[in-house]
């Protein structure tokens, strides 16, 4: 039997995400009438170190241990660049979708406009073919990637996941897009690499709000390296089975479900690895209300408002906020001793 | 008849169509469902910012008529205080009832806890007595402390912008320029600058003669 170390075990509510994209493809082979035998080997990773599970049991019990991959990481299937399956519509929480519309018509992104319904217009017509993503720093192999390039290299799966955005209101998104962890290794960061820093793409011509000298552009925003190493960050470049909008940070963006939404940066042109902690955009703007981490945390509110609840779009009701946004079995690890308080 | 009674009473029409222009755009927006992914921050919003307006034309009115001499300006001055009023109402009611459903522990959690929401619930408090007394009757029942009572209506607009001022996110841009409006209109009525209101007041007079 093969050994596992502990540390190539995923925990389980990567393995609950990792479900969701399974139960998914469960019932879509079901309705195609495909066994499940032939599902579970459709599911496992290209590599394929995983031990085999009837596809039946996966799908139905989301509380089973997870399942190891030679990668150590959450495997999520080969997806081709087609529209993904949204059968289930919902998270692994059990809540639906935010519709389509809300997700590309209510945004925020400042560097189109401020007012949230006025981004997709603005927006509308923004090119990013070409586009190119340089990725350098403190690494062995710095890159320029071709956007296509990247897709190619390093693939594109679904992931359901919850944003949180600091004002208060939530969305639950189906992304399509990467692991950020497969670009980074790809470059090999160097010992000296402690954090990632991200830059938006800065040209006030094609980005009206950039001309405003209120913020200093270009947006940039910041993790450390082990939050972008884990399986959960991903970079996107697709939602709800389509290529990216503008609106939405096309043609490459950030998600890191367990932080507020700004920490997800649209539009990246730049990926440096980088030895001291980057001052993000928004730290820059108000220091003492928005912190490096920027974790969802139901317990450590705003400066001036309640982060304790929260309201789903779509939805009538307030619902309390999750710490670290629901997803605080697979990283609170991450911040284990630190003040929370403190690092807000 | 109709040209006559415009004639007279053309400011009260225009305050009522401002008071009420605020609430029956909310209502198309919504008839066509374009009160956006978020509407309840939506309705808070567009009942809040109207406040803010019909209050700073409300503490515009005094000023209007003593360094410009618009007359006018007097007969709407309580109407536009009780449109804002009115509206500050609402923003409020929508704030407990429709986001937090009277919930009160969350409220109550809310406004002790940060500042803006308390700013705004004393800006609302400072303003419910002077609705309550805006009538005649009370006028004359309070006499000269009817005067003193309704300076609060400086407070509240000073709350207001303040209330307005913490919550933006970063960018207080405008409502400083709000601030800067309910400051100045504050430093038109201290007693320093009436020799300039005269001043200015005589100045206006007689370009209107001359004009007729």
């Amino acid at each position: 039997m093969q050994k596992i170390r502990s540390s190539e075990i995923t925990s389980a509510a990567e393995y609950v995400a990792y479900q969701r994209t399974l139960s998914r493809r469960g019932l879509l082979g079901a309705l195609a009438g495909v066994a499940g035998g032939v599902l579970a080997a459709a599911c496992a990773p290209a590599s394929g170190a995983v031990d085999a599970q009837p596809a039946a049991t996966m799908a139905a019990d989301p509380t089973m241990a997870p399942v190891p991959t030679s990668a150590g990481t959450v495997a999520a299937p080969a997806i081709a660049a087609t529209p993904a399956s949204v059968a289930a519509n919902a998270d692994e929480l059990g809540d639906s979708f935010t519709e389509r519309a809300s997700v590309t018509g209510y945004n925020n992104y400042y560097e189109f406009s401020t007012d949230k319904e006025g981004v997709a217009p603005a927006a509308a017509g923004f090119a990013v073919d070409p586009w190119t993503v340089q990725v350098g720093g403190l690494v062995n192999k710095p890159a320029t990637f071709d956007i296509g390039q990247l897709r190619r290299q390093f693939g594109e799966e679904e992931r359901v996941y919850r944003l949180r955005c600091v004002e208060a209101w939530s969305m639950v998104i189906p992304w399509q897009g990467f692991q950020l962890s497969k670009l980074l290794e790809a470059v090999e960061p160097q010992g000296a690499a402690k954090y990632v820093r991200f830059e938006t793409l800065l040209d006030p011509a094609r980005m009206p709000g950039q001309q405003q000298a209120w913020y200093s552009w270009p947006y940039v925003e910041g993790l450390r390296l082990d939050e972008a190493m884990h399986s959960l960050t991903l970079l996107a470049t697709g939602l709800y089975g389509s290529a990216l909008l503008p609106q939405n940070g096309a043609p490459l963006r950030l998600v890191t479900p367990w932080k507020y939404g700004f920490k997800s940066i649209k539009a990246i042109v730049k990926i440096d690895l980088v030895a001291e902690q980057p001052t993000s955009l928004w730290m820059a703007a108000a220091p003492n209300e928005y912190g490096f981490y920027a974790n969802v945390n139901p317990q450590v509110d705003h400066p001036r408002w309640s982060q304790a609840s929260e309201r789903r779009i779509g939805e009538f009701s307030r619902r309390p906020t999750l710490p670290f946004n629901g997803y605080a079995d697979a990283v609170a690890g991450l911040y284990a001793g630190m003040d929370l308080q403190a690092n807000f | 008849m109709m040209a006559h009674w415009l004639r007279r009473n053309w400011p009260l029409l225009a305050a009522h169509v401002g008071g009420w222009y605020p609430l029956a755009s909310l209502l198309l927006d919504a008839a066509r469902q374009r009160l956006t992914a978020n509407p309840i921050q939506y309705i808070t919003l567009h009942t809040g910012k109207p406040a803010l307006v019909l209050l700073v034309l409300c503490l515009a009115c005094t000023p209007a008529d003593h360094f410009f001499a618009v007359r006018p300006a007097l007969r709407v001055r309580k109407l536009l205080g009780l449109y804002a009023f009115g509206y500050a109402t609402l923003h409020f009611f929508i704030f407990a009832v429709i986001d937090y459903g009277l919930d009160v522990s969350q409220i109550m959690n809310i406004v002790a806890k940060k500042p803006y929401a308390l700013v705004g619930f004393s800006a609302l408090l400072a303003l419910l007595p002077l609705a309550l007394t805006s009538t005649r009757g009370w006028q004359r029942r309070l006499g000269s402390k009817w005067k003193q009572l309704h300076r609060l209506v400086y407070v509240a607009g000073l709350l207001a912008v303040v209330h307005y001022i913490w919550l933006v996110k970063s960018d207080v841009r405008q409502p400083l320029l709000w601030a800067a409006a309910v400051g100045a209109l504050l430093l038109l009525r201290l007693r320093a600058a009436s020799p300039l209101a005269a001043a200015t007041r005589t100045w206006v007079r007689r370009q209107l003669t001359r004009v007729q």
